[in-house]
């Protein structure tokens, strides 16, 4: 996980020759990915804290990346102002790493990315939590299979969530604190009616909208059910791989973009030229791609 | 108090010290010898597991038992920490908070077996959970059961120990955490506030028993060095609680709407530089709460000129108990009446702080309250920025501490030559403790103790009063450990926020911003930004050295890894490992360093990751500095090293020296 962490030019070189070889020969579907998001203190470590209650007895090793901002001004960041798993000390079945952000090197993509694949290649199932709405959705809905939504009672009227962008993207919902009684519940059924009018990506899901209380454990081993549920959905109609692919696609975009620059993306003929580019590649492995593109621009600015 | 108009002398405030270690009996003896100095009631330290609620035979016990206070495990240690000590007259203080029920329990059944009354008992237990959840750190359960368990209290001593205070709202250990009186004001009687309104709600108080439950509330101050202000704090104080529970208690009896409070004076304050500054220190911050007689505390605790040390001795705490009985017994203090009647700078003081104190009160009411606002994180994260706000005041001298920042040029102080400066705790009292603990359990009646434990679970899950099933299990030989395992297993525990998502303040100093491109010059080289873990082994809840270190670590640009209290070695261990951090640093107050840190130690050595170098922070004595040097921690850093920009320049050091850094 340092490696993956590392910008030092040679150990990028040999991070990537790993991450290559470990997206390639990666066993399909292999590790569960799944993404946590909703805004700040809607309780998403507490209920990452009792999900691994309940799987671990399940008998399924688990990780958990735990992104946290940092400062544009300083580039410092506090990680771990969460709940880290109780149950976690001392059993090598559960790993925990926070991540900073980091603006000045290199994005959340880049690092995030290449921690997911290595620890999907060790654990049963990946979690990444990251705070925040609207961007960050975006971000991490490419990185994982599974993007669970956590809201906060009362969070809001629907005008609210709309706005976000947050009914889009997200597979599964969860209205925490259950345990605050009437508003959780207004809040559930909010969220249920708005996402039956807005239009999805997958047709042949139904995002379900959950109450859980991480408080006193109800719901819990329903949310687990759900997860599962999505996973096997995506499996079962063949949506699987094709969310990786594009995700993997969308991950190589963004890369080139945050390294090159507009400018540098220009010189493979823009966006839509790239993303036609990445589309036709027989390539299985986004960092690989992401470097033979990345060649390939170095190539053309050298030249101009 | 004495009729004011009479010409005799007030009655003084009753002295007490907060004291207590090692065990029961050497305690006792210890409370004897006050008492026959002169002073007047007693204070009880109890030492981290009792507080926490585990037995001393518990992991995190390790290093812990009888270091900051008495270890009580079971009534057998109750009964001797009180042997030949009358407690139809005695007033005794409890600093207890999570585990106070039970504690009360053991007194109770304590008094019985000696054969006095429990309606005979004066005193105070603690039990504010909200300041420990803000600052001292030695909650248990979540903030509902907890607030239960104290309404619970209120609800039981009213008539069963009606002498007795079943919990002393704190504002001190806010103050220490950082707060400004405004704050301490607030904070307090919103806590306050939660407490009655909780009670209020219960079926068993009847409407008319509320005037004698808000009469049986007091308060536990802090008084700092602005002594001036602390006066109008008291003051301000006593005017908003006597409106408070009028308007919103319906109290119509004026004694009841007394503000009664007791104090312990600043420890934040105290200097490990030119220690002896601080007696002068003392004695000032004593005056702001007993010049004023109209908000003249009801009792009073000085702490000692060597706190800053490490643990003071007998001779250190009687200097203390002098002062008190200088300033009641020598001067005219207490044959005048209000010295501030009429005074306009005072007054005027005061209605500031009111005001200010009311608008923030209701800032906290309308996001639901105290408990709320310990959810959210918000009174964390206001008392964090208040500390690292002082922090930075005295770094840039902005604040004057003399001998610190300001006036360092001194005389070698002859107090604190040779090495006899401070108490030193057997290291053999953990053994004698466990041992009798064994001895105890072996000798009790298990299946009088399992009854006990089965009517407690079940009183509680039915929603009964937790103090009679507590006072049977006290009786029945349950253990403390026992007794919070049966909660723990009802209620759960708790982590609090740690507020350390708290606000940059704008604008680093020119010194900040040089060890900010030093981090990043390392970052470089290290690949990835420097990582830090800020870590508190042990069962020492005092985080706001550590919450100050870890602010600081991020504004100079360093990831910090910082996840709260109440860490074994080997969670740290496997956080260092997990996280890929370059650094640690350890942070203890308690004074079990010797212990834990050596256990970290090894721990990392045996996962490998001997190379990731230790720092250290706490109340360190010189002598224990060097034995953790020498055990490989690379610095060791205690209370005078107040510069914290300087402490991080070190780290980098640190970790340019260490093979990471290679």
């Amino acid at each position: 996980m340092n490696l993956a962490d590392d910008t030092r030019p040679e150990r990028r070189a040999a991070a990537r020759e790993l991450l290559e070889q470990l997206e390639r020969e990666a066993p399909f579907p292999g590790a569960a990915r799944i993404g946590v998001t909703g805004a700040p203190g809607a309780g998403k470590s507490t209920l990452l804290d009792a999900l691994v209650r309940t799987l671990r007895p399940r008998g399924e090793t688990i990780a958990i990346v735990a992104v946290d901002p940092s400062s544009q001004q300083t580039g410092g960041a506090l990680l771990g102002d969460r709940i880290r798993v109780r149950s976690g000390a001392n059993d090598p079945g559960v790993y925990i790493r926070s991540m900073a952000a980091r603006d000045r090197l290199g994005g959340l993509a880049d690092a995030t990315r290449a921690g997911i694949a290595i620890l999907a290649a060790v654990f049963d199932r990946v979690f990444v939590e990251t705070v925040g709405v609207g961007q960050s959705e975006v971000e991490v809905a490419s990185l994982v299979d599974t993007l669970l939504y956590v809201a906060n009672p009362g969070a809001g009227d629907m005008l609210q969530f709309m706005k976000a962008g947050v009914l889009e993207l997200p597979d599964v919902f969860v209205v925490n604190k259950a345990d605050v009684g009437p508003l959780a519940e207004r809040t559930a059924g909010e969220l249920s009616s708005g996402l039956g009018l807005g239009e999805r990506g997958d047709a042949g899901w139904t995002a379900p909208v959950l109450l859980t209380s991480a408080r006193d454990g109800a719901g819990i081993d329903a949310l687990a059910d759900a997860l599962d549920a999505h996973r096997q959905h995506l499996v079962e109609s063949s949506r699987l791989a094709e969310r990786r692919q594009r995700g993997g696609r969308a991950f190589v975009l963004e890369a080139l973009r945050r390294r090159y620059g507009s400018h540098g993306v220009a010189q493979l003929g823009g966006d839509a030229a790239v993303a036609s580019r990445v589309q036709a590649s027989a390539e299985t492995s986004a960092f690989a791609l992401a470097t033979t593109l990345g060649a390939e621009i170095e190539e053309a600015l050298r030249k101009s | 108090m004495s009729d004011a108009s009479a010409p005799t002398r007030d009655r003084p405030w009753v002295f007490r010290t907060y004291s207590g270690h090692s065990s029961a009996t050497a305690s006792n003896e210890l409370y004897r010898k006050n008492l026959a100095k002169g002073q007047t009631g007693l204070s009880v330290a109890f030492d981290l597991p009792t507080q926490t609620g585990v037995d001393a035979d518990h992991p995190l016990a390790r290093g812990e038992v009888g270091k900051v206070g008495v270890p009580v495990g079971h009534i057998e240690d109750m009964s001797a920490l009180f042997e030949g000590i009358p407690l139809d007259q005695m007033n005794t203080s409890m600093t207890i908070n999570a585990t106070a029920a039970w504690l009360l329990s053991l007194y109770v059944a304590a008094a019985e077996r000696s054969g006095v009354n429990p309606r005979d008992l004066a005193g105070t237990t603690q039990n504010d959970i909200i300041k420990e959840y803000l600052s001292r750190g030695t909650y248990v359960f979540p903030p509902e059961p907890s607030m239960r368990l104290i309404s619970d209290m209120v609800a039981y001593s009213v008539d069963a120990i009606p002498k007795w205070n079943p919990t002393n709202i704190c504002s001190y250990h806010l103050q220490e955490a950082g707060a400004s009186p405004v704050q301490e004001i607030a904070f307090s009687m919103a806590t306050a506030i939660a407490v009655l309104d909780a009670v209020k709600a219960r079926d068993d108080v009847p409407a008319e028993a509320i005037p004698r439950v808000v009469g049986r509330i007091s308060f536990f101050l802090n008084s700092g060095i602005r002594f001036v202000e602390e006066i109008c704090k008291g003051r301000a104080m006593t005017e908003l609680w006597d409106e408070l529970t009028r308007e919103r208690y319906g109290v119509e009896d004026p004694k009841l709407r007394r503000f009664r409070y007791g104090v312990q004076v600043n420890s934040l304050g105290l200097t490990e530089a030119q220690p002896e500054n601080n007696v002068i220190r003392i004695v000032l911050e004593a005056l702001g709460v007993t010049f004023s007689k109209n908000a003249r505390c009801r009792a009073l605790q000085l702490p000692a000129w060597n706190e800053a040390l490490g643990l003071p001795r007998p001779w250190d705490q009687q200097w203390s108990l002098r002062i008190q009985q200088i300033l009641a017994y020598e001067t005219d203090l207490l044959e005048h009446e209000d010295l501030f009647d009429g005074s306009h700078v005072v007054a005027k003081r005061t209605g500031e702080l009111i005001r200010e104190a009311r608008t923030e009160l209701e800032k906290i009411l309308g996001m639901g309250g105290a408990v709320a606002a310990v959810e959210n994180a918000y009174m964390k994260q206001r008392l964090v920025e208040s500390q690292t706000g002082r922090q930075r005041a005295i770094e840039s001298g902005d604040l004057t501490v003399v001998g610190v920042n300001a006036y360092t040029e001194a005389e070698p102080s002859p107090l604190i030559e040779g090495k006899q400066s401070i108490l030193k705790v057997d290291d053999s009292a953990e053994r004698a403790q466990i041992e009798r603990l064994e001895a105890f359990r072996k000798r009790r009646n298990e299946s009088e103790v399992e009854g006990a434990l089965r009517n407690l679970r079940e009183v509680l899950s039915n929603g009964g009063n937790v103090m009679p099933p507590s006072i049977r299990a006290a009786h029945a030989g349950v253990t403390t450990g026992e007794w919070t395992d049966a909660l723990r297993a009802l209620f759960g525990e708790y982590r609090a926020p740690t507020g350390v998502v708290a606000r940059s303040l704008n604008g680093a100093s020119p010194k900040t911003l040089e060890v900010r491109d030093r981090v990043h010059a390392l970052s470089e080289k290290l690949g990835r930004p420097l990582k830090v873990l800020v870590g508190k082994p042990g069962l020492d809840g005092h985080s706001n050295g550590a919450e100050q270190i870890a602010v600081k670590a991020r504004d100079v640009g360093m990831e910090v890894v910082y996840e709260g209290i109440r860490l074994t070695p080997d969670e740290i261990v496997q956080s260092a490992r997990d996280e890929g951090v370059h650094v640690i640093g350890l942070s203890i107050l308690s004074g079990s360093h010797g212990v834990l840190v050596v256990d970290v130690l090894k721990g990392l050595d045996a996962a490998g990751l001997g190379g990731v170098p230790v720092v250290v922070g706490g109340i360190i004595p010189d002598e224990d500095a060097e034995a953790l040097r020498q055990a490989g921690v690379r610095r060791v850093y205690t209370p005078k090293d107040f510069d914290l920009t300087r402490i991080m320049g070190e780290i980098v050091d640190v970790v340019s020296e260490s093979p990471a850094g290679h």
